[in-house]
């Protein structure tokens, strides 16, 4: 296999069509689009389903009658098309059935804008929809690794019978960079044993999220955390570079992980001992990682293009046992690495006191910078 | 259902196979159960059992999954064309139906529905209207009549407020994709046989692959109407029927051959 120049949002299309995805359902949004695009006649040239839906809440329940036949399904979306699809995530978590979820995120709050942001975290990783469920979600910050990460996200959905949300940001849903595509995987033949797809042969089955009796659906919540334990156990990914002799790490997730790694090597150039922990899967969160680096560290500089969602997950799994200062861009704002290499040197210099709330501190400067 | 039969005994009436031997949740008088039992003889008269895949909706009907002898999901409120969509463009050779009624169907779903129809997809709707949202407790639906009380347009609805109901058939009907959309009563067994056969000619479209198919049923609610069952049924005749005309909106002409 050779190296291709491909686009995040096709990228992402053909790892599912490689990986096996038997249906596809959108609905138009910058700055996904292309990805459905693509997948309109991609698909309907392989036999595969695919419909461009009236809204993104059609699209989620064609989804949802899709996964519960057992078929490997698919959507993709961006901020405010994945805040109409929350109540469909929630009945697909409560029915406890796999699919996989791409998000390119956008600016928000409201229509926002089309440019790259993390705005997403916590809506994602922390819920959105009603009811105690929870998705694996992973962040890739370059095309070759969404790639890779779509590819597995059908098997991972399928083992925990979970959502699986690939997040990625505008920029990586419209760069373009060489990258190598997986060969096609078969489609799937044998189907599971709880699938609604004919009964021939076979008593009937159902499918639903409704379960009246509250302590059955006690039994199910609990069914469901189990699996989430599970996969909590099994799949964290993070990436570390230069930590082996880091006193200091930068945490960034997708993009901002990225830009954070040219300032990390800046700074390295400059002799500051950092390295940079980059969390792929946000949920589950690299917990361990976080108490260990909590541990040996001197300081952490958490990047986020948000307010600080993913801080918060940082200072539960560090205690905020050493000095952690924020640096953010919300609102569709890419960081810059040369401000990043900024607050690592503030971070090394004068590191903050132990407990005082990042976010705070980063937000008087930026009242201060920008008149607030 | 096994039976045993003596000598010179013939069976003439049974529980279709597509329809389990369970008691329903339904209020006494309620016509859910003559729908019920009119598809589930389709499904059976066709033999499509194995074949079927039903999406219950949201409303007193959220259950039917544990009435009926095939494989059935269950959908958010108001989304079962869409998840029916999913399950027919996924498995092009089951029969897929929903089973809506009017809140679901004419109100929170009006989108899902109108894209369904408009697609031409190939699904089979039962729409029970009953001018009334039953299981929340009987408030006023999308279908209510002008003037008609409920527990949330308690002085009747009011027009000048609350809007006028929606013939949805109809407006349905106005759509390309459609290839079947009629409306019939359950109010007497002279239209319930009637129901029946347009149950049949929406399954018979749905096995031509002419598109999208459905049935609006006028039905009952005793329990959040008031009234006792037969006087129900006196009233979808006197005030529903009226309102919402019963007849053929659409009938693709592709079906004028099919006898039933």
């Amino acid at each position: 296999m050779t190296k291709e120049l491909l686009k995040g949002n096709i990228a992402f299309a053909e790892a599912a069509v490689r990986a096996g995805v038997d249906a596809y359902f959108g609905y138009p949004i910058t700055p996904q689009t292309e990805a459905l695009e693509y997948l309109s006649h991609r698909m309907p040239a392989l036999g595969r389903a695919f419909v461009q839906a009236e809204s993104e809440l059609g699209a989620i329940n064609m989804v949802y009658g899709a996964a519960c036949t057992g078929r490997r399904t698919m959507t993709s979306s961006s901020s405010p098309g994945v805040s109409l699809m929350m109540e469909g995530l929630s009945y697909i978590a409560g029915t406890e059935i796999p699919m996989v979820l791409v998000d390119v995120m956008r600016g928000g709050p409201g229509l926002g804008n089309i440019a790259p942001a993390q705005s997403d975290y916590k809506h994602i990783v922390h819920g959105g929809g009603h009811g105690d469920y929870y998705p694996i979600v992973l962040a890739p910050a370059n095309i070759q690794e969404t790639i890779d990460l779509t590819y597995g996200a059908f098997e991972l959905a399928e083992k925990y019978r979970s959502i699986v949300v690939i997040l990625i940001d505008g920029s990586i849903g419209q760069m373009m960079e060489p990258a190598e595509l997986p060969p096609m995987k078969p489609r799937k033949k044998q189907f599971p044993e709880w699938a609604t797809d004919g009964c021939e042969g076979r008593p009937a089955r159902f499918l639903t999220s409704i379960s009246l009796d509250p302590p059955k659906q006690e039994i199910t919540n609990l069914r469901i955390l189990k699996r989430w334990q599970e996969a909590r156990a099994n799949e964290v990914i993070c990436k570390e570079y230069f930590m082996e002799d880091a006193r200091y790490a930068v945490v960034g997730f997708g993009t901002a992980g990225r830009v954070a790694l040219s300032a990390v090597r800046t700074a390295r150039a400059e002799g500051i001992p950092v390295g940079l922990v980059r969390p792929v899967s946000l949920h589950p969160f690299p917990e361990e990682v976080m108490k260990r680096l909590s541990k040996t560290l001197d300081g952490m500089l958490v990047v986020e293009m948000n307010n600080g969602q993913m801080l918060d997950d940082v200072l539960v799994y560090t205690k905020e046992s050493l000095p952690i200062s924020f640096i953010g861009r919300p609102g569709g704002v890419i960081p810059m690495a040369e401000e990043i290499y900024s607050s690592i040197q503030q971070l090394v210099n004068n590191p903050p006191p132990i407990g005082s709330s990042p976010r705070d501190r980063w937000f008087a400067k930026v009242c201060k910078e920008k008149g607030l | 259902m096994e039976t045993t039969l003596n000598r010179n005994e013939t069976i003439v009436y049974q529980r279709p196979a597509s329809f389990r031997p369970a008691p329903t949740h339904y209020c006494p008088g309620c016509t859910h159960g003559i729908a019920h039992r009119l598809l589930a003889e389709v499904v059976d008269e066709m033999g499509i059992r194995e074949n079927t895949i039903g999406v219950a909706s949201v409303g007193c009907s959220v259950f039917t999954y544990h009435y009926f002898n095939f494989d059935f999901t269950q959908a958010p409120h108001g989304r079962a064309p869409a998840m029916a969509t999913g399950i027919k463009r996924t498995l092009p050779e089951r029969f897929v139906l929903t089973y809506q009624g009017d809140g679901d169907l004419a109100s929170i779903g009006m989108g899902e529905i109108t894209g369904a129809a408009a697609r031409g997809e190939n699904i089979t709707v039962i729409f029970i209207n009953n001018a009334i949202y039953g299981m929340t407790g009987g408030q006023m639906a999308p279908t209510t009549l002008p003037g008609q009380k409920t527990s949330s347009s308690q002085d009747g609805r009011d027009v000048k407020t609350a809007g006028y109901p929606i013939r949805t058939s109809e407006m349905l009907a106005t759509l390309d994709g459609a290839a079947y959309v009629v409306r019939r009563s359950l109010h007497s067994p002279k239209e319930i046989r009637r129901a029946k056969k347009a149950v049949r000619m929406a399954f018979e479209t749905q096995a031509r692959g002419l598109g999208f198919s459905m049935v609006e049923l006028l039905s009952s609610c005793p329990t959040n109407w008031g009234y006792e069952a037969n006087d129900a049924l006196t009233w979808i005749e006197e005030n529903m029927v009226p309102y919402y005309p019963l007849g053929d909106f659409k009938v693709h002409p592709a079906l004028a051959d099919v006898k039933i």
